[in-house]
């Protein structure tokens, strides 16, 4: 266990290089963005001397860059990055008020992900070499090269406009006001006064999304269920669970699976970036108010301070899921060793 | 392969095969269905958009857009990140440590992401696009060379070279550059359907090509607001967007199976 937290703090530690060179990129972003940022916080208008140096002032354009970065970051550090240009909220509150629907909308979509891609990957393992197999096989090949902007689409064509089945955008009917306890509505609902109709409609308006999200990693996690499932299944020791006598299913999945986990686990780990990007896309197409959308907007209406703030938290963010996942993964298969020596 | 080369046949010669100029407005006759249907019209195949403009000769150029991007893109991911990976694997050390560092940088932010977050600096457009896009393509090259280059280093025509007194340009470029391109290859077909895929989705949100253009993200993001009355306007370009992903990407694993066989099934 003291080993357990030795390696924790190593991981924890060894991050810190990197999240500084994020913030420091974060940093220079608005900088790097040609024009005043001066101008660009005050409007095209309104440059009068007095307010523009006022303003360099006020958030400290004057000082020398490294001073100013100092700054940044200790202001960064203590949960202040900064406000809005356009609503002048604080970035912070606004990527809170956010965060909760991208990590509902993500959280079913990878686990939609992995109840249907590990089955079907064990089926193709299984049938290794048949019709299914390929057939499988070519259907993930499909998902993984599928335009998740597209597909959304397509999926509200399908069972909105044609079947009628589902809403077309948002998180809940308007018809229900929930008070925010968690930020999830799935459990907001249900502990509302309206209680399971609203729990309903928000199941709803999660699926379509969920599904087009959650397409891509599904058939990641298909195609990685198969090839680490072949790869042990041609083990000896299976060989030997076999000899003895031991049902072939349950040599598949209490044998074969364990071992087959590891890699498994580490590819669902490490598409939470890519579920950000699908994150992106899907909330764009269905209006889900989450950090997606939000990241889009902001850039379009040029709303740097927000920009900034929210590539610095997301990156931070899948930096520290990484090596979570790293460590996860040294923990699962003690073979693999963590230190200076690991390529 | 086979579908590739017509795809790739279609937008060098789109001018000649479209039936319209893939701007060109028929104001009078605007969202046409395709011509199987009853009310479409055989003058435009596969239906006009919202303008009145030609969807088959918009989808005939958009394949040249689109082939266009996913060309330069690897062009230029694939040279400065061979390049990157041969010196980060050759000489190890410190030149490692940058180049490794800077590609974890790349790869800690989402590929869309780090791509709207370069548009968000340089501006959007085609030419900032295929710049996104190429940085994103980036680290998967990078750090293929690079380990196809650690595995070659310690082979005995290295140690060889390096004995006769071969100059180090010589040893990357001459001896270990070719015997480490076949994981280039196959990396080359699967960096072409990420590039495709990368920048229609930068062309949907309106951060990429831009708008007249017959780009088919900017073709499904023109038609979302018609999906109810006009739905073969968002059906087509998205449809033309999988069939090319999934043509390179099934390409990118018929040659890693044939190349490398140790490469397998990753």
């Amino acid at each position: 266990m003291i080993y357990f937290f030795q390696i924790l703090f190593k991981k924890l530690v060894g991050t810190l290089p990197t999240l500084l060179i994020i913030s420091l990129l974060s940093f220079m972003l608005i900088r790097m963005v040609p024009g005043d940022p001066v101008l660009l916080l005050l409007g095209e208008r309104g440059a009068d001397p007095a307010v523009y140096a006022q303003m360099q002032q006020r958030l400290g354009l004057d000082l020398p860059w490294m001073t100013q970065y100092w700054n940044y970051l200790s202001n960064a550090i203590s949960g202040d990055l900064g406000r809005s240009i356009i609503s002048k909220t604080p970035v912070l509150t606004e990527f809170m008020a956010r965060f909760p629907a991208t990590l509902e909308l993500g959280m079913t979509s990878m686990i939609i992900a992995i109840i249907l891609g590990l089955p079907l990957g064990i089926v193709a393992a299984i049938k290794r070499g048949t019709i299914l197999d390929h057939l499988l096989m070519t259907g993930s090949l499909v998902g993984y090269s599928m335009p998740i902007f597209w597909w959304g689409l397509i999926l509200i064509l399908i069972f909105s406009v044609n079947l009628g089945l589902t809403p077309v955008a948002g998180r809940i009917s308007i018809i229900y006001d929930i008070p925010t306890v968690t930020g999830f509505l799935t459990i907001d609902s249900l502990l509302s006064e309206e209680g399971f109709d609203a729990f309903k409609s928000t199941l709803q308006h999660l699926v379509l999304p969920a599904i087009a999200m959650g397409t891509i990693p599904l058939a990641v996690i298909a195609r990685m269920t198969r090839s680490a499932l072949l790869e042990v299944l041609g083990q000896e020791y299976i060989t030997a669970a076999r000899a003895r006598g031991i049902p072939p299913w349950r040599v598949i999945l209490l044998h074969a699976l364990k071992n087959a986990m590891i890699p498994i686990i580490t590819v669902i780990g490490l598409m939470v970036g890519s579920i950000i990007t699908g994150a992106i896309l899907t909330e764009t197409i269905f209006s889900w108010p989450g950090i997606g959308k939000w990241m889009v907007a902001s850039i379009n209406a040029r709303d740097y301070p927000v920009i900034q703030g929210g590539i610095l938290l997301i990156a931070s963010m899948i930096v520290l899921i990484n090596n979570l996942v790293d460590l996860t993964y040294s923990i699962l298969n003690p073979r693999a060793s963590i230190g200076p020596n690991r390529k | 392969m086979l579908f590739i080369l017509l795809v790739a046949l279609i937008a060098i010669l789109a001018p000649l095969l479209a039936p319209h100029n893939p701007t060109q407005l028929f104001t009078d006759t605007l969202r046409l269905p395709p011509a199987w249907n009853p009310l479409g019209n055989a003058n435009f195949l596969l239906g006009s958009d919202d303008l009145g403009r030609d969807t088959l000769s918009r989808l005939i150029h958009g394949a040249r857009i689109s082939l266009g991007i996913g060309f330069t893109v690897v062009t230029i991911s694939g040279l400065v990140g061979s390049i990157m990976g041969l010196l980060a694997g050759y000489f190890g050390g410190t030149i490692d440590r940058v180049i490794s560092g800077a590609i974890d940088m790349l790869m800690a932010l989402p590929s869309v992401l780090l791509a709207i977050v370069i548009i968000s600096v340089l501006g959007p457009g085609v030419t900032n696009a295929v710049i996104a896009v190429s940085f994103v393509a980036l680290p998967g090259f990078t750090r293929i060379m690079r380990s196809a280059v650690i595995e070659e280093m310690g082979k005995e025509y290295v140690v060889a070279a390096q004995a006769i007194g071969a100059s180090h340009l010589r040893i990357m470029f001459k001896e270990i550059l070719p015997n480490s391109l076949s994981p280039m290859i196959v990396q080359a077909s699967l960096g072409f359907s990420d590039a495709i895929l990368n920048s229609a989705a930068l062309g949907f949100l309106g951060l990429g090509v831009q708008a007249p253009a017959p780009e088919w993200g900017v073709m499904l993001s023109d038609a979302r607001p018609f999906i109810e009355s006009s739905p073969w306007m968002v059906t087509l370009p998205g449809l033309s967007i999988l069939l090319v992903v999934l043509a390179f990407n099934l390409m990118g694993n018929g040659l890693r199976d044939s190349l490398d066989p140790k490469l397998r099934q990753r």
